[in-house]
């Protein structure tokens, strides 16, 4: 392994491809670093924060930051994992989160790490915003009380989709997500169960209809082994030509 | 007044004595009595004091999502709020259930029945039942069960722990799972899981029959006493199968008049409404329901629960059980049939029941089955009804088009039972406190009448909406200047 196509992450030599982010190249090695808005098929975003590691000393977002060699990448540190803890804490009073009773259960990442990462009690006061749930679709349920702005759907259903289904409005504290329809409704776009953008939710957001609950405990996605032994499903797609998002 | 001693004349000038929290219940409420100089009972109410609130929030929810949001009422019973929901979810998505799904329910509920009967009998009940109402308080607990008759204790465990583990193998978790969905169930059993159950069913059979033969023993030692504390008559409601069965799971509803006599029977209960209706007062949050027929929650409440399930239905359809029914019945010419203990009785019968039921249903080879799932037409009503182990249980919600619910109304087990707890505590207040200097072991004895309706009070008060309100204008002389209220007598509007 030469010096110029590797850096170190917590005492880890690991190597990368040029264009590759810390956080690409941590998951090719099978490395996890924590995340929410990184998706593999979709360019990074840098926006929920998760993924923040220390390098050369100082914070940066890994899945935003280009991979340079000899870097020194701080991840699995008490001072990182506490932070993240807090980030976590913090997006869970945000919205209104009640996994007990949630069809994303053993499917979320939120709750996935959040268990990874021991939240274990609450820790700020929750705000319990008023998020109408729209069933107004059909066949998909957008339940808006779960939403952590990550906005890889909006990502999916422009770039893939080419539909535009999704927006973020509002600033700070009252951003949120939005339907691209004069109604505001989801029944009023052309959005289809199909669509990418149904697809890439990492909470309880978009949901296909009667489906809830369909898969036993025990079988969830995240049941048998916490989400950092899923580091395989989270590595870069890398395509015929080559490119990566 | 409708009732003796639920409202004092002259309330201002009385000694106020609360028992608060009541203890060894499932969630929290207090007791007051109302004496006078001489220490005769005046008043006497059961207060449910906390507050929940479901009814209301999940109005808005996807119907899927409701089986698994409503057993959070509970964590004693959460599976059958999760199957009552599931019922009424299956009319709601048109289903009739493959065998397999209405045996692994089956197989859930029983297992629910095993569980919880054997917390209360043993864990909270016990302690009184053996040391006595007013023995030494310091011992009179599960600790000092297992100190002084640690076999019973043992078996008190074990039985919980084994309907814990059917549960948990239908329900995918011990508390709160979420096996049961509109439409059937997400996992059957595996051989594995059906072979380690069997293993163990038989010696669960022989100590649930242990349990009705203690109690048994303890109303032949004490035959006056447990037979005469806190007597009241009642009309009685429960579920019943089509021949006239005990069936905690599905059948239809008969009630009757404290008398015997029939006010209705075999009603098919996706219409309650029809007979049964429920009124609110101003100082519980729990609502008291009554049958139609009779007018009022004065003259109609009536009593729900193992009692009332075991001598209203015609047999159970399992040996062992039946026959324990049968010597209940028949002991001291029916006296117990009508004795508020006598509850403890009904409930370990029950306890055999659903054991036996259990070894039948780990034989049925539909356990293990792979159509798990139906659906039909879609409708825009659901009513379902469980017998849950406090008894009757009645989930009705209504979902519009988007799959969104927009009304629910719970009638639970411990609410049916309301005004029937205010009665057996009336009953006790006169029996032994009137007159007397309290004594802890004297209040007991009220927590005594309340336990043996093993009252859920988390699951009873689950109204928003409809919470009654007065709201009193006082002026400084201490007059009453303006009053307002808010549902203080009226009965919610038919759905």
């Amino acid at each position: 392994m030469s010096e110029s196509s590797s850096f170190i992450l917590d005492d880890q030599e690991i190597p990368f491809m040029p264009g590759q982010s810390v956080m690409q190249a941590a998951l090719t090695a099978g490395v996890f670093i924590p995340h929410l808005c990184y998706h593999p098929e979709f360019r990074p975003h840098g926006s929920c924060k998760l993924c923040t590691v220390k390098i050369n000393g100082r914070p940066a977002t890994s899945c935003t930051t280009p991979a340079a060699a000899g870097m020194a990448v701080e991840s699995n540190t008490p001072e990182i994992l506490d932070k993240r803890r807090t980030l976590l804490q913090m997006l869970l009073v945000e919205g209104n989160h009640f996994c007990p009773s949630c069809e994303k259960s053993g499917f979320c990442m939120l709750q996935a790490l959040g268990y990874e990462l021991g939240v274990v009690a609450p820790r700020f006061s929750l705000l319990y915003p008023t998020r109408p749930v729209d069933a107004s679709h059909p066949d998909v349920l957008l339940d808006f009380n779960r939403c952590i702005l990550c906005e890889l759907c909006i990502r999916a259903s422009t770039e893939v989709d080419g539909k535009f289904v999704f927006a973020l409005s509002g600033r700070g504290i009252k951003k949120h997500l939005v339907v691209n329809a004069e109604s505001g409704k989801l029944a009023d776009t052309n959005f289809s169960l199909a669509d990418k953008a149904a697809q890439v939710c990492p909470v309880g957001v978009i949901l296909p209809k009667r489906k809830g609950f369909a898969v036993p405990i025990g079988q969830r996605r995240f049941d048998a082994a916490p989400i950092s032994a899923h580091v395989d499903e989270f590595k870069p797609v890398v395509s015929a030509q080559g490119e990566r998002p | 007044m409708p009732f003796e001693l639920e409202t004092a004349s002259h309330p201002e000038n009385l000694k106020r004595v609360a028992i608060e929290p009541v203890s060894r219940v499932e969630g929290h409420g207090k007791v007051t009595l109302l004496l006078d100089d001489d220490n005769h009972v005046q008043q006497v109410r059961l207060h449910i004091t906390e507050f929940r609130g479901f009814e209301k929030f999940i109005e808005g929810r996807p119907f899927w999502e409701v089986p698994v949001m409503v057993q959070r009422l509970c964590g004693i019973c959460p599976v059958s709020h999760h199957l009552a929901a599931s019922k009424a979810m299956d009319q709601i998505v048109g289903a009739t259930l493959t065998p397999t799904a209405e045996k692994i329910r089956r197989l859930m509920h029983y297992g629910q029945i095993l569980q919880s009967h054997a917390l209360h009998f043993f864990h909270l009940a016990s302690p009184d039942l053996l040391f006595g109402f007013d023995s030494d308080v310091a011992k009179r607990n599960i600790v000092g069960v297992i100190a002084a008759y640690p076999e019973i204790a043992k078996k008190g465990v074990l039985l919980r722990k084994y309907g814990q583990e059917v549960i948990r193998m239908t329900a995918g978790k011990r508390v709160h799972g979420t096996g049961s969905i509109p439409g059937g169930v997400n996992k059957s059993l595996t051989a594995e899981e059906r072979a380690t159950l069997q293993k163990d069913i038989y010696q669960m059979i022989a100590w649930s029959r242990d349990a009705v033969h203690l109690i048994k023993q303890l109303f032949e030692q004490n035959l006056a006493f447990y037979n005469a504390f806190g007597r009241f008559s009642a009309h009685n409601m429960g579920l019943v199968r089509a021949d006239g069965a005990m069936d905690l799971y599905h059948g239809g509803l008969r009630a009757r008049r404290a008398d015997g006599s029939t006010l209705f029977d075999h009603f098919d209960y996706s219409h309650y409404w029809d007979v049964i209706s429920e009124d609110v007062k101003s100082w519980s949050y729990m609502k008291f329901p009554f049958f139609n027929a009779m007018g009022s929650s004065d003259t109609g409440w009536y009593r729900v629960g193992p009692l009332t399930r075991v001598t209203q239905c015609d047999f159970i359809p399992t040996p062992l059980a039946n026959k324990e029914r049968s010597e209940f019945m028949a002991f001291d010419n029916g006296s117990a049939t009508g004795a508020t203990p006598g509850y403890h009785w009904a409930r370990m019968i029950e306890m055999l029941h659903a054991a036996e039921v259990i070894k039948e249903l780990l034989h049925d080879d539909d356990i293990c089955g792979t159509e798990l799932m139906s659906s039909g037409k879609r409708q825009e009503r659901g009513v379902g009804v469980i017998e849950a182990p406090r008894g009757t249980l009645i989930h009705h919600y209504r979902v519009d088009a988007n799959d969104q619910v927009i009304r629910a109304n719970l009638i639970v087990s411990t609410t049916h039972n309301n005004q029937a707890m205010n009665e057996a505590i009336r009953v006790v207040a006169k029996q032994y406190l009137d007159g007397r200097e309290l004594t802890e072991g004297l209040l007991n004895h009220i927590e005594v009448a309340i336990r043996c309706f093993d009252p859920c009070l988390s699951c009873a008060t689950h109204a928003l909406g409809k919470m009654p309100l007065e709201v009193v204008l006082v002026g400084a002389d201490g007059t009453a200047l303006d009053r307002m209220t808010r549902n203080m007598h009226d009965s919610p509007a038919t759905p």
